[in-house]
C-alpha cells in the first residue's frame, strides 16, 4: 500500500447525515469482478440530479469530502471505498463512521478522517464562503486546515494511522505472526466444525 | 470480576495481543459468496498466496441468483460472470461451494445455521454485513470488507480492536401477534441507526429467550442497523435442540463435549456491561418504517410524523428528506399507505417460521387485486421444507408468487427490483433509498405484517383483517 502524509485538494461539502454505502454506490454497480472502475457507481442516483454536488463544475475535481453524520453505514460492501477513491477522493471527513466502511478505507488507503461536529459546520461554511475553496488534510500531526484560520485535529485509531504512514500491508504484519496462529490451531478442541 | 458472555468467546480467540495492537483473532468459519470475495480472491493470486483453511471455508452464491428459471444459465451476463468467478475460485482454491441449483444453496446467513456450521462459542466472519444473525447461537459475528476477506483467506485471522460490550434486557414476554422483527424495529427507531456503534450487543431478558432461533436470528441479524458489531445472544437448550441432529452438527461423545462447553458460554451473574439498555416487551406492537433508515419507524397504529416535531435539527432534515423521497405526508395514518409490492424472505426473515408466520395469515385468503406478493425462501432446504408442509399451495392459492432461494429483492442485484416510485412492504432488513431498485421506496415489516398488507393493499397487522373461516 502507498505511505500516506499529507492531502491538499477541493473540499466538498455533502450536506447530509446517514449516507449509507447503498448511497454512495448503489448494489447494481457491484458485480465487476475487478478492483477498478467503480467511479460510475459513485453517489449514482444522486448524480441522476443536475444539482446535485457532484454535478457542479467548482467541486468536479474535488477530493476532500465533508459530510454529514454517520457516514458509511449500512452494508460491508467495500466498493463505497474503492468507488470514492476511484472518483478522485482522499480523504472524507465526518464526525461519526460507519464501523465497516471505517475500516475497509483504512485497508484500501482512504484516509477518514473524525472531527467533531463542529468542525463540520465550520469546513460547510468555509466552503460556503469559499466555493472550491482547498482543504489540507495531514496524518502526521492529525490535523486539517483551511484558509487562513481554519486548524482543528482530527481522530483515526493509532494502528490504522501507522499504517498508512509507513504504507504497511496488513495481511504480511499478521503472516509475520505465523508462529502464533500455528500455535493457537494446536489448541483448538477437536468439535469445532469443518466444511470438507 | 466475572464476565460477559462476548468476552469469553472473544478472549477464547485470541491468537495474539499486544499493547497499542488490536488483537490477532482466529476465527472459526469464514463463509464467502460471489459479490465480495472477486478481488480478494484476486489479491491472493497476485501476492502469491494461498487459502490456508479451506476447511473453515464455506461458499455459496446469493446476492446475484435469479429465482426463477434457476436451473437455467443466468441471463445477465455481468451476473453470470460474477457467478461463475467464484466458481473458478472456489474450484482452484479446492472450497466447498453450494451453488444455484444445489439443494443446500441459498443465503448465507441461512445455510450457515441450516447445515449446523454455525454453533455458540464460534468467531464468523463474512464479507456480507448481516454476519451477526449468526450471533443467534452465541458467537461473534460481524461482517467484513473484501480486504479483509483476504486476509482472512490467507492467514484465518483478523486484527480486530475490542469492541466494548452492551446488554439489551428485554424484561416480560412479546404480545400475541408481536414478532422478533417487531421488537428490533422497535428498539432503532428508539436508539438510532449509530446506537449500538463500537458495541458488541448481547440480546438477553425473558423476551429473548422465549424466541425460537429463528426470532432470535432476525434480532442479531439487524444489528448492524443500529451501528452495533455484533449482536449475540447466550446458547441455552433452544439453541442445543435447534443444532442437534444438523447436518455438520457434532455427535456421540463429540456433541457432550461440545455441549459441555456451549453450557458455559453465558455471561457471569457479576459481569459488568459497558452500556445497559433495557426495554418493556409490553410496549412492543406491530412496527413499520416510514423513512429512510431503519430508525424511522413508527408503531403500524400511528401516523406519519410531522419533521417539525423532531427536536434535533438534524433528525428533522433527515425526517423532511425521507418523506419527500417516500411521497409521503406527515400525519397520514399508516395504515391508510398503499403499497404495490409485498417481499416476503431474505437472510432477516426468510427461515421456514417466517414463511409458516406469513402462510398463516394468507391460508383462506387472497392478495389484493392490484397488490403483487413475492415469496422468496432463504434458502432452498426451506424451500423444500415450506412444500413438505404444503405452505406453497397456500402462498399459490392466495396469488403470491412462489420462487426459488437467495437475496432476491432485499439488495436488488437479482432480477427482482421495484421500478422508480414503486412502494413496498417488505422483510428485508433496509429501507435505504433505491435499496430495492432506484427510486424505490420500502417500508420494513415483519411476517405477519407483510402477509396482512398484501391482503389489505395497505399496510396492515392481522388483527386487522376479515376473519377467515378456512
Amino acid at each position: 500500500m502507498d505511505q500516506y502524509t499529507t492531502h491538499t485538494g477541493v473540499g466538498v461539502p455533502l450536506k447530509r447525515s446517514d449516507i449509507d454505502t447503498d448511497q454512495i454506490i448503489p448494489a447494481v454497480y457491484l458485480k465487476r469482478i475487478s478492483r477498478s472502475g467503480f467511479e460510475d457507481g459513485l453517489f449514482a442516483n444522486w448524480r441522476k440530479d443536475p444539482e446535485f454536488i457532484l454535478n457542479s463544475e467548482v467541486y468536479k475535481n474535488g477530493t476532500v469530502l465533508v459530510a454529514g453524520p454517520d457516514f458509511g453505514t449500512g452494508s460491508s460492501r467495500e466498493h463505497a471505498v474503492w468507488a470514492l477513491q476511484d472518483y478522485g477522493f482522499k480523504v472524507v471527513i465526518s464526525s461519526r463512521f460507519g464501523d465497516i466502511f471505517r475500516g475497509n478505507s483504512g485497508k484500501a488507503g482512504l484516509l477518514a478522517a473524525q472531527v467533531d461536529e463542529k468542525v463540520v459546520q465550520k469546513l460547510w461554511d468555509y466552503l460556503d464562503h469559499t466555493p472550491g475553496g482547498q482543504i489540507t488534510v495531514d496524518l502526521e500531526t492529525q490535523t486539517v486546515t483551511a484558509g487562513d484560520s481554519l486548524k482543528e485535529s482530527f481522530e483515526i485509531d493509532p494502528h490504522t494511522r501507522t499504517r498508512l504512514l509507513n504504507g504497511l500491508d496488513d495481511i504480511s504484519l499478521t503472516l509475520s505472526h505465523d508462529a502464533e496462529i500455528v500455535s493457537y490451531e494446536a489448541s483448538r478442541p477437536a468439535w469445532k466444525p469443518t466444511t470438507l | 470480576m466475572g464476565q460477559t458472555l462476548a468476552e469469553k468467546v472473544w478472549n477464547e480467540h485470541v491468537v495474539r495481543s499486544a499493547p497499542g495492537e488490536p488483537d490477532l483473532l482466529y476465527i472459526d468459519l469464514h463463509l464467502i459468496h460471489e459479490l465480495s470475495s472477486a478481488q480478494a480472491f484476486d489479491g491472493l493470486r497476485a501476492a502469491g498466496r494461498t487459502v490456508r483453511r479451506p476447511e473453515l471455508t464455506l461458499a455459496t452464491e446469493d446476492h446475484n441468483v435469479p429465482t426463477l428459471a434457476w436451473d437455467e444459465p443466468i441471463s445477465d451476463p455481468v451476473s453470470r460472470t460474477q457467478v461463475e468467478t467464484l466458481r473458478n475460485n472456489a474450484a482452484e482454491f479446492g472450497l466447498r461451494l453450494h451453488p444455484l441449483g444445489d439443494v443446500d444453496q441459498g443465503i448465507v446467513h441461512v445455510i450457515g445455521p441450516q447445515l449446523g456450521l454455525t454453533q455458540p462459542g464460534m468467531t464468523i466472519v463474512c464479507g456480507d454485513s448481516h454476519t451477526a444473525t449468526h450471533g443467534a447461537f452465541g458467537a461473534i459475528a460481524f461482517g467484513i470488507g473484501t480486504s479483509e476477506v483476504e486476509h482472512v483467506l490467507a492467514t484465518q485471522a483478523l486484527p480486530q480492536a475490542k469492541p466494548r460490550t452492551l446488554a439489551v434486557t428485554v424484561h416480560g414476554s412479546l404480545s400475541t401477534g408481536v414478532s422478533a422483527k417487531d421488537l428490533i424495529l422497535h428498539l432503532i427507531s428508539k436508539v438510532g441507526t449509530s446506537g449500538g456503534q463500537g458495541y458488541i450487543v448481547e440480546y438477553r431478558g425473558q423476551a429473548i429467550r422465549e424466541l425460537s432461533m429463528e426470532g432470535r436470528m432476525t434480532i442479531c441479524n439487524m444489528s448492524i442497523e443500529w451501528g452495533a458489531k455484533a449482536g449475540l445472544i447466550g446458547p441455552d437448550e433452544t439453541t442445543f435442540a435447534y443444532i442437534k441432529d444438523k447436518p455438520e452438527a457434532p455427535t456421540g461423545a463429540v456433541w457432550d463435549a461440545a455441549v459441555a462447553h456451549w453450557e458455559t458460554l453465558v455471561t457471569d451473574e457479576d459481569a459488568v456491561f459497558d452500556k445497559e439498555i433495557v426495554l418493556d416487551a409490553a410496549e412492543v406492537t406491530p412496527f413499520v418504517t416510514w423513512g429512510t433508515n431503519p430508525g424511522q419507524g413508527a408503531p403500524l397504529s400511528a401516523a406519519v410524523p410531522d419533521p417539525a416535531d423532531f427536536e434535533d435539527e438534524q433528525d428533522r432534515a433527515a425526517a423532511e428528506k425521507a418523506l419527500d423521497y417516500m411521497g409521503l405526508a406527515a400525519g397520514t395514518p399508516l395504515r391508510n399507505i398503499k403499497v404495490d409490492t409485498v417481499f416476503i424472505g431474505s437472510c432477516t426473515n426468510g427461515r421456514i417460521e417466517d414463511l409458516r408466520a406469513a402462510a398463516a395469515v394468507l391460508r383462506g385468503r387472497k392478495v389484493a387485486g392490484d397488490t403483487r406478493l413475492l415469496v422468496v425462501p432463504g434458502s432452498f432446504r426451506v424451500r423444500l421444507q415450506a412444500q413438505e408442509e404444503g405452505l406453497d399451495k397456500v402462498f399459490i392459492d392466495a396469488g403470491a408468487e412462489w420462487r426459488g432461494a437467495g437475496c432476491s429483492m432485499c439488495t436488488a442485484v437479482n432480477p427482482d427490483s421495484l421500478r422508480p416510485g414503486e412502494r413496498s412492504a417488505s422483510t428485508s432488513n433496509r429501507n435505504f433509498e433505491g435499496r430495492q431498485g432506484a427510486g424505490s421506496r420500502t417500508h420494513l415489516v415483519s411476517p405477519q405484517v407483510a402477509a396482512a398488507t398484501a391482503v389489505r393493499g395497505t399496510l396492515a397487522s392481522p388483527a386487522d383483517l376479515e376473519p377467515s373461516f378456512i
